[in-house]
């Protein structure tokens, strides 16, 4: 009773097909993929979704009703493609296979036919397809919007209204996660301080290079102090930079839930506008986006033009880690002891290979004591929105990190991407640990030990 | 097809969090790291032996193929259930490794990772030799049920040596136990030693007593690469003939090196024929002693290159590229049948100049490396299984590497187990009395052959691999 091969099976298997024939199944990504270990079964492993993704592409099975599930409970952390020992490309897998779920979809809203899956729970579907939606088709896309709805964050917070909306009730009714997550919202600085799109900061002493400074959504509107204390620390180390205007959203959000022509479009704006600012470096201080930069030649693999211009913009792509380690060292104001440990990015390690750099940086800070604890180097569960839309089987893997992080003593725990930091900030409420640790991103430790306010 | 009626006696049994019977579960249970496709109707996580032991009964009363299952790394097709029915996977079997350091014990139930057994031995300064290629994913159980062993081999001995004890669910649902927690122990049939190796056709392993041995206070590796396989082998027999036992001994031929150079540089010598590690272990002294005289007999048979690891880093850099070498070979195409055909170590000379015959003979991708101090080879024949001629013609490459190793007084299988691919080759090696013996146990066994059926007895009449439906 074999399912008839479907349109997307058609296409899903020129995509993916060859990709996903190459594992061996040898399963040496197991020990190191986080769904695996919290939930326990093959069907949650990369062997598993990998071998899915071949069948469905083989029209063995259908897309929607047997790997559409599996694929949304991955995270997309992408630590099976470092332990693989052959090489298989999974984040390409995964986004093609996304790809296909995404076209069947909307295939079957356009036939008005109901969606199949498992009954039950489609309350559950409807509210976070809508956040789904709301998110990725009204807010990320456009920078404007999304920095007024980071400018109402501060608002929010400093008017007083937190506690009024909170005592409400009003967010846990439309979705319990994201009150959650309200909860640890980090202070968001005044608008007036944002640094401004189009602007050119000069470097500090001798200049070393010109960077063109990545804002990022989520930084830009919630985060800028961040950036801004990202560019002062990039001047210090002989950067110039500029913050090119008509930058926009990365697009990762879009690639990984199978919306390519989206991504594509972003893409596109991105590499015209870097282009133009002619500089040596393209830095950005969020591992999830900096992934994405750096795989944009994937997006235009049968455009040679565009795959040219793509390339080289990978190219230059760089996490401000790597820049302040290559062109420190950083001019160290204070010396304060404390203990400190470090949540890898998983799209900042595992696809930029990126994990010395923060590492060494926060050796060099005076009077910290880094403490390196186990598992660092596995996702935290944040995973872009899974956190929202997923909000267990998240904190499941969540609170078994935070009893390793526990054990390190530290007062504060930093991280490279604003999704992990907000993740990290959830755990540290959820463990009791509010008093005792702090969770920032790097670049706001090694500000504060440079006396940067 | 399993019937509604057992569906609901096992519901009974497992909660249904713990039993899979959706198409996509059950496809991803369907395979191992060897060849094929086998889809089971249901998929069940036991917690206890009293739980495995209602489900054989049920499987019994049913009729129901059982195949248990740890990590899938097999490369025999062990796990696999071949004929369908019920697969028991036992890798979230409750963890329990408790290392009893007085006996010299370790008791662990099979769900435990090989390399948790290595680190925590070796925290309490002891040490478990046994260490296959997939140790950091592989189960104790797994490895138990194939007795798999990996490049100690020469020097300690195989998986079955250090299991002296076992608790296992009869395929009759009895729990009995075998063995104990004492080396010596000849009270009956060494069921423990029928157990090991059985591949999952006697019963199902829930606890495990594994026997440790002092941790070696020192240990040298070299590495030392050759013109031609053939003189690496004279090197391998003239070590093992000059006095010395290596704990390991190791050789990859060109298109290994190549593969491992590919996927990683690890600085090896790409133009070189073949590569051989050696390490010694023991007292201090003894071991600068002996990695010396090993350099030396390496050079005396014409080595291009030898060099010992001076620090533990070093050390660690050459078994990580031997170590790339089985998943990294399959990079040169999508299918790989991986063997593990084993000689007596004088007559490795004579299996390489074969193997080498038979890859000219049927024009194949055919690369060897291996365990080469035990006589334990792994030629791996790399094709694509959709190209069905060239499947046609491995098919008869297999069977003479089988053909090769028994002539020269060797086995088909040297660790990776019998499996589906090697059964058809049994009467090769065992002789029809043989052979017949061996059923004769699993009948008395398994008298519905409900455990893991399908496995390394050959159906009637087979006397070669069929690769393609």
């Amino acid at each position: 009773m074999k399912p008839v091969p479907s349109l997307s099976s058609g296409k899903l298997f020129d995509l993916a097909h060859q990709d996903a024939n190459k594992c061996v199944q040898c399963g040496y990504c197991l020990p190191v993929c986080p769904t695996y270990a919290s939930m326990g079964k093959e069907t949650a492993s990369p062997r598993g979704r990998i071998n899915l993704v071949k069948l469905a592409a083989e029209g063995k099975i259908g897309i929607l009703e047997h790997v559409a599930g599996p694929l949304d409970l991955c995270l997309g952390c992408r630590a099976c493609e470092v332990a693989c020992p052959v090489g298989v490309p999974y984040g390409h897998i995964l986004e093609s296979a996304k790809e296909a779920i995404f076209d069947e979809k909307r295939r079957n809203e356009e036939a008005a036919a109901p969606v199949a899956g498992k009954p039950g729970g489609w309350i559950a579907r409807k509210v976070s397809g809508a956040l789904q939606r709301i998110v990725t088709k009204h807010l990320f896309p456009h920078p404007r919007r999304l920095r007024l709805a980071g400018n109402l964050v501060w608002l929010y917070q400093k008017s007083g209204a937190t506690r009024l909306v909170r005592r409400s009730g009003v967010i846990r009714r439309i979705s319990p996660a994201m009150a959650e997550f309200e909860k640890v919202l980090p202070e968001v600085d005044s608008p007036r301080k944002r640094p401004r799109a189009g602007a050119r900061y000069p470097a500090v002493g001798p200049k070393k290079a010109t960077v063109a400074f990545f804002s990022g959504c989520l930084m830009d509107a919630m985060m800028h102090r961040t950036n801004r204390l990202g560019i002062e620390l990039l001047r210090l180390s002989g950067c110039e930079v500029v913050i090119p205007a008509a930058q926009t959203c990365c697009g990762a959000l879009y690639a990984h839930q199978g919306d390519k022509e989206t991504a594509r479009r972003l893409a596109e704006a991105n590499i015209e506008a870097f282009e133009r600012t002619g500089a040596d470096w393209y830095v950005n201080n969020a591992g999830g986006c900096g992934a994405m930069l750096q795989e944009y030649g994937r997006l235009f693999r049968e455009e040679e033009a565009m795959g040219k211009r793509a390339a080289a913009f990978a190219a230059k792509s760089r996490d401000i880690t790597w820049i302040l380690h290559r062109f420190g060292p950083l001019p160290f104001k204070k010396k304060r002891e404390f203990t400190i440990t470090y949540q890898d990015s998983c799209h900042l390690r595992n696809v930029q290979q990126v994990h010395e750099e923060p590492r060494a940086l926060i050796r060099s800070i005076p009077g910290a004591k880094f403490v390196d604890y186990p598992g660092a180097d596995s996702c935290c569960a944040s995973g872009g929105i899974y956190n929202l839309l997923h909000f267990e089987e998240s904190m499941r893997i969540l609170d078994d990190k935070m009893e390793s992080i526990k054990r390190t003593n530290a007062s504060v725990l930093v991280t490279t991407n604003p999704g992990c930091l907000l993740q990290m900030r959830q755990g540290i409420a959820r463990s009791g640990l509010g008093g005792t640790m702090r969770a920032v991103h790097l670049v706001d430790v090694l500000a504060e030990a440079c006396g940067i306010e | 097809m399993i019937q509604q009626n057992a569906i609901g006696e096992i519901s009974g049994i497992i909660p249904k969090e713990r039993l899979f019977l959706a198409l996509e579960d059950r496809y991803s249970y369907s395979y191992d790291a060897s060849f094929g496709e086998y889809l089971p109707d249901i998929v069940i996580q036991p917690q206890s032996a009293g739980e495995i032991s209602e489900l054989l009964k049920i499987a019994n009363k049913y009729r129901i193929p059982v195949c248990p299952r740890g990590s899938a790394t097999s490369l025999s097709g062990g796990p696999l259930p071949v004929e369908g029915g019920m697969v028991l996977d036992m890798s979230r079997f409750p963890h329990k490794l408790v290392i009893d350091r007085e006996n010299l014990l370790a008791i662990v139930s099979p769900s435990v990772i090989t390399a948790e057994i290595h680190r925590k031995a070796e925290e309490a300064g002891l040490f478990y030799p046994p260490d296959p290629g997939s140790s950091h994913v592989s189960t104790i159980g797994g490895n138990v049920l194939e007795n798999s062993s990996g490049p100690k081999g020469l020097k300690y001995g195989t998986t079955k040596e250090y299991v002296i004890g076992l608790e296992l669910v009869t395929p009759q649902g009895d729990i009995i136990r075998t063995g104990g927690k004492t080396v010596k122990n000849v009270t009956g049939y060494d069921l423990t030693r029928l157990i090991c190796g059985s591949e999952g056709t006697l019963g199902v392993v829930t606890e495990i007593i594994l026997r440790l041995i002092p941790k070696p206070k020192a240990r040298k590796t070299l590495v030392a690469s050759f013109p031609s396989v053939i003189q690496s082998g004279h090197a391998i027999t003239n070590i093992l003939a000059s006095g010395i036992l290596p704990a390991a001994m190791e050789m990859m031929d060109n298109a290994c090196i190549r593969a491992v150079e590919a996927y990683q540089p690890s600085g090896l010598p790409v133009d070189d024929a073949a590569l051989v590690i050696v390490e010694v272990d023991g007292h201090p002294a003894a071991v600068e002693e002996e990695i010396a005289d090993c350099g030396r007999i390496c050079a005396e048979r014409g080595a291009t290159m030898v060099r010992v690891a001076r620090t533990d880093s070093e050390r660690e850099d050459i078994w990580k590229a031997r170590k790339l070498v089985s998943p990294a070979i399959t990079r040169m195409g999508p299918t790989k049948i991986s063997e593990d055909a084993t000689v007596p170590r004088s007559r490795i000379p004579e299996m390489l100049e074969r193997l080498e015959q038979i890859r000219d003979k049927y024009k194949l991708n055919l690369v060897v490396f291996g365990h080469a101090g035990d006589g334990n080879l792994h030629p791996n024949i790399i094709t694509d299984k959709r190209n069905i001629e060239e499947m046609r013609r491995v098919e008869d490459a297999v069977g003479e590497i089988f053909e090769a190793a028994v002539s020269l007084g060797g086995t088909l299988s040297g660790e990776h187990g019998i499996g589906t691919l090697k059964a058809p080759y049994m009467e090769m090696e065992l002789g029809k009395a043989g052979l017949d013996m061996m059923v004769r146990i699993k009948k008395a066994w398994d008298p519905n052959n409900i455990m893991n059926p399908g496995k390394m007895f050959p159906k009637p009449g087979q006397t070669k691999v069929r690769l393609l439906p």
